[in-house]
């Protein structure tokens, strides 16, 4: 027992040590994402509230920003959810992994279920499929226990800041730069670029549509476009 | 600014619900269930989907200057696409994009 208790304990660390490095990722934009919140004029306790209960920097960048547009409430909802979809795939991923814990537990994962606690983790569960689920618990835990708290902490410290920042530095602009930060190293494959670039140009031909229906549009469009390509294609490359 | 400040809560906890839901349907509501394959195929492409069409138009037409483009971003924009490309950094995109944002701007006055 105390045997297992300590490749539990070490599995864990070995989660916390090998999800160190997202820390460089997560701070600039936990830090950008309280700056352009607080920029915008949330106060501090919506800015937390954001981070805390959501915890999805892209969905949160977009529905700031379409806060920003004065879009009504329905389609900011359901365009920062869309960017969220992709995790119902890693939802399904882990099924055979967490399917049989408490529900209680998988709650608490899901808050957890981010993209790199998921990357990390899965790539953990297949390389090492027999361990006990403890062990793939504790693997989750620790990559969590290292990048929520940096997480919070650097939306709090962008928050603080942002206020007292002056106009001439275009902190607007953390918002748009966010998110090509974080698609443009996706596009890598045929389908995602085509997918981008319909995104883009329906986006900008259908901006005279009132409530920003257009980009739901455009993004349907431009979902159907990759998803199109790819089938032609064979695979996904 | 946000014109409208009586939405931000009801966004907020709309979307912590939904995205608590999203992330707790297999795992806790639907289970080991096969989903279709073009679903999945879809699924996919949903992220690429939405985010460029959300900033084409901050990019090109930004609230900051009224509407009117802006060279500093296009090309700040341009700079932060490229370096996310070619070199897959997220760091490097965000520390271009807005290196060349400030340097347009200097230069400019």
């Amino acid at each position: 027992m105390t045997a297992y208790n300590n490749t539990t304990k070490s599995t864990f660390w070995r989660g916390f040590r090998e999800c160190m490095p997202f820390v460089l990722v997560v701070v600039p934009f936990g830090t950008l994402f309280g700056v352009a919140a607080s920029e915008a004029g949330l106060n501090i306790l919506q800015v937390m509230s954001f981070s805390v209960l959501v915890i999805a920097g892209a969905a949160q960048f977009s529905a700031l920003a379409l806060l920003q547009e004065n879009a009504p409430t329905v389609i900011i909802l359901l365009t920062s959810l869309a960017v969220n979809l992709r995790m119902a795939m890693y939802s399904a991923a882990l099924v055979p992994h967490f399917g049989k814990l408490p529900p209680r537990m998988k709650m608490l994962i899901s808050y957890f279920l981010v993209d790199q606690s998921f990357a990390m983790g899965i790539k953990e569960y297949e390389e090492r499929p027999d361990q006990p689920v403890e062990n793939k618990v504790a693997y989750f835990f620790g990559c969590m226990l290292v990048m929520a708290p940096f997480w919070y902490v650097s939306t709090y410290l962008g928050a603080a800041l942002g206020a007292n920042i002056p106009d001439k530095f275009s902190l607007d602009f953390a918002v748009p730069i966010c998110f090509i930060a974080l698609i443009a190293p996706t596009l890598r494959t045929v389908p995602h670029i085509v997918t981008a670039l319909v995104s883009i140009i329906a986006a900008l031909s259908l901006a005279w549509i009132p409530y920003s229906l257009g980009l739901i549009i455009a993004a349907i469009m431009a979902m159907m476009a990759g998803a199109f390509t790819e089938l032609k294609l064979g695979a996904g490359k | 600014m946000i014109p409208d400040p009586t939405k931000i809560w009801p966004v907020i906890i709309g979307l912590a619900i939904g995205t608590f839901l999203i992330r707790y349907s297999f795992l806790g509501l639907l289970g080991d269930r096969e989903l279709p394959a073009w679903f999945l195929r879809h699924l996919r492409y949903v992220g690429v989907a939405v985010l460029p069409g959300l900033i084409a138009p901050l990019i090109l037409w930004p609230q900051a200057t009224g509407g009117t483009p802006d060279l500093a971003r296009i090309l700040a924009a341009i700079a932060a696409i490229t370096i996310g490309i070619w070199k897959k950094s997220v760091i490097g995109a965000v520390v271009l994009g807005f290196g060349t944002l400030y340097l347009v701007q200097y230069l400019a006055g």
